[in-house]
């Protein structure tokens, strides 16, 4: 497909609706994605997908908005996880599980029932960008709006319970409520993102774009909101890509658009790598205590070694040497081939 | 010093706590007055962490009651007033948090929903950080730390919220000595704010000197209350005899029992 065939395509009113869909749901179900990776529920965002593909049928078979009994059913399921999770009765991944199959199974023979196919499913379970009713869109805008506000707005009360439970109950924070909110709103992104990504593959757009900014983000804030834009960049330009290549095949936005959110991680991951690796080297060396004799390795006065060096220095340890300069004490020393070379007159001593 | 004329701050009757229908409590009273420096002492088991998560209402009562700053556990809403130091171990979760963003949430007790930080929260995070030592490291990453220095985060968060009365759940567990003198430190610094410290440690080391009163739980009893007990005291032997007990019946003269009496008079 040519450029222009291209943006002929994207001026289209059901393009649009598409594109401003994917683009609420790229930027809400990240948001809550992060509360869930912070609780090291990565999976609930699946576990509540296959959970709404039972809603799905449930609407088809009753021939109401697949959108509302989706949401209905999908916030039952996670306000179930989270009460199993809660009590303890099983753990919390037994639960997940239980409740994947349950959904899926339920899904596919209640469709079977409604007299549909599994292609009436498949538009729910992988996205497809024309199945998206002008109405449709104002629903998810609706939705989107109303997770971005509650996450945004709540942000350090979710955190603190989602980092320390206990400490948030000392605190005197509703830890149950804010739990059951997180649940809820998981719940409406799914939904929400059904039509563009597909109910199987929302939990990547939950989780992807969070595992990618936080190879560089410091901070939980910045985690959360740069998140949201790699979402929101997955997901319009996996939806383009699909529009793109529909002239020759029939792709689903859903597949495009996660693939391209794992596209973002693999180009991230290896500046994380080299980030934290950076940020070990730079870290002050501590000053090892005088008296301390049991430290096997501590020769001569606070680890320091005066045999002269016995590697030959093609340079001088400096500013723009190369090997990273590091705080020792109240010296310098240069971490040169796994040594810590401490410049001491003509040499270097060995720290 | 035994604060014996402060307001009651923690007030414990009867607490009773049973874990999986097990007593792990068993009916302690306990009562902290304001200012005072107390530790919670006892071996692994003996329920001294317990009986600070029941007084922290973390743990509900199977019988008694705790009332703080006199008000019922229940009833009581003015959480700003205390400041609570989990454990170790869950400072850190699955998504990169920095410093600051952990000592914040400290400050959630003081501030209502939905409202941006004022510059008066903004002030007491710096100062947590400040009495905590950790002053230059709040942009960077809580995960990056040692675990010492977590434990100092975790103090700095609940010291945010600028509370009357601390709980800290063994500060001290697994943190090197300069990270323990650090913490004392800390905890020398708001005892002499007039803050109320209550403490569980197994060990006090440095911070020895800040401690008023000791409190020895053994067996989900509290065994003793009063001033601290040198550590020969609380893990020493208590028959300070070491003379050998046969198991087989001793069988000698009359004269040997007679020089045995006088060393197993005590038993």
């Amino acid at each position: 497909m040519s450029l222009t065939e291209l943006l002929d395509l994207l001026g289209h009113d059901f393009m649009q609706r598409a594109l401003l869909a994917a683009l609420l749901t790229g930027l809400a179900a990240p948001a809550i994605g992060t509360f869930l990776v912070q609780r090291r529920l990565a999976l609930l965002g699946d576990g509540i997908g296959h959970v709404a593909v039972t809603g799905v049928a449930l609407g088809l078979l009753t021939g109401t908005s697949p959108t509302w009994t989706a949401v209905v059913v999908a916030i039952l399921g996670a306000v179930l996880i989270e009460v199993i999770r809660e009590q303890g009765h099983t753990n919390g991944d037994v639960a997940l599980a239980l409740l994947f199959y349950g959904g899926l199974a339920g899904g596919v023979l209640i469709t079977g029932l409604a007299g549909e196919g599994a292609a009436s499913l498949q538009v729910y379970l992988f996205g497809s960008v024309t199945s998206i009713s002008a109405t449709e869109v104002w629903y998810t805008a609706g939705l989107a709006v109303v997770v971005l506000t509650l996450t945004l707005g709540l942000l350090p009360q979710l955190f603190a319970v989602a980092s320390d439970p206990e400490f948030a109950r000392v605190a005197g924070l509703r830890v149950r409520f804010y739990n059951l909110l997180v649940a809820v709103l998981a719940a409406v992104s799914v939904t929400v993102a059904m039509r563009t990504v597909g109910l199987l593959l929302v939990s990547a757009l939950m989780v992807v774009p969070v595992a990618t900014s936080q190879q560089l983000a410091r901070s939980f804030r910045a985690t959360l909101l740069a998140a949201m834009v790699l979402g929101g960049l997955a997901a319009v330009g996996g939806l383009v890509v699909s529009a793109w290549l529909s002239a020759r095949a029939t792709v689903a936005p859903g597949p495009s658009i996660v693939l391209l959110a794992l596209a973002m991680f693999a180009a991230t991951w290896p500046v994380g790598v080299w980030l934290r690796r950076r940020r070990r080297l730079a870290e002050p060396f501590p000053i090892v205590a005088v008296d301390a004799p049991d430290s096997p390795d501590a020769h001569g006065v606070a680890g320091h070694d005066e045999r002269a060096h016995d590697h030959r220095h093609d340079h001088e340890h400096g500013d723009d040497c190369g090997h990273p300069a590091v705080r020792h004490g109240d010296h310098v020393d240069y971490v040169h081939d796994g040594h810590r070379h401490a410049p001491h007159g003509e040499h270097y001593d060995e720290h | 010093m035994l604060n014996t004329a402060g307001a009651p701050v923690v007030e414990a009757r009867d607490v009773t706590v049973a874990i999986g229908g097990r007593p792990v409590l068993r009916g302690n009273d306990l009562v902290v007055r304001e200012g005072e420096f107390v530790a919670l002492m006892g071996a692994n088991g003996s329920g001294k962490s317990t009986l600070v998560r029941a007084l922290t209402g973390l743990r509900p009562l199977t019988q008694g009651s705790v009332l703080l700053f006199g008000t019922p556990l229940h009833d009581f809403r003015a959480r700003h007033r205390i400041g609570y130091v989990p454990q170790r171990g869950t400072a850190t979760g699955g998504v990169p948090a920095s410093v600051r963003e952990v000592v914040a949430s400290g400050r959630l007790t003081r501030r209502g929903l939905l409202r941006p930080t004022s510059r008066a929260d903004r002030a007491a995070i710096a100062d947590a950080l400040e009495v905590v030592g950790l002053g230059d490291k709040a942009g960077d990453g809580i995960s990056t730390l040692s675990g010492g220095q977590q434990q100092r985060v975790l103090i700095a968060r609940a010291l945010a919220g600028e509370p009357d009365l601390f709980f800290l759940d063994e500060p001290t567990a697994g943190v090197d000595l300069p990270n323990q003198q650090a913490l004392a430190d800390a905890l020398r610094t708001l005892s002499g704010r007039g803050a109320t410290v209550v403490l569980v440690a197994h060990e006090l080391g440095p911070l020895e000197p800040l401690v008023d009163r000791a409190v020895v739980m053994r067996d989900g009893r509290i065994a003793y209350d009063g001033t601290p007990l040198s550590h020969e005291d609380v893990h020493g032997h208590h028959h300070p005899v070491d003379a050998r007990h046969d198991h087989v019946p001793h069988v000698g003269s009359p004269f040997d029992t007679l020089a045995h009496d006088h060393r197993e008079g005590d038993r």
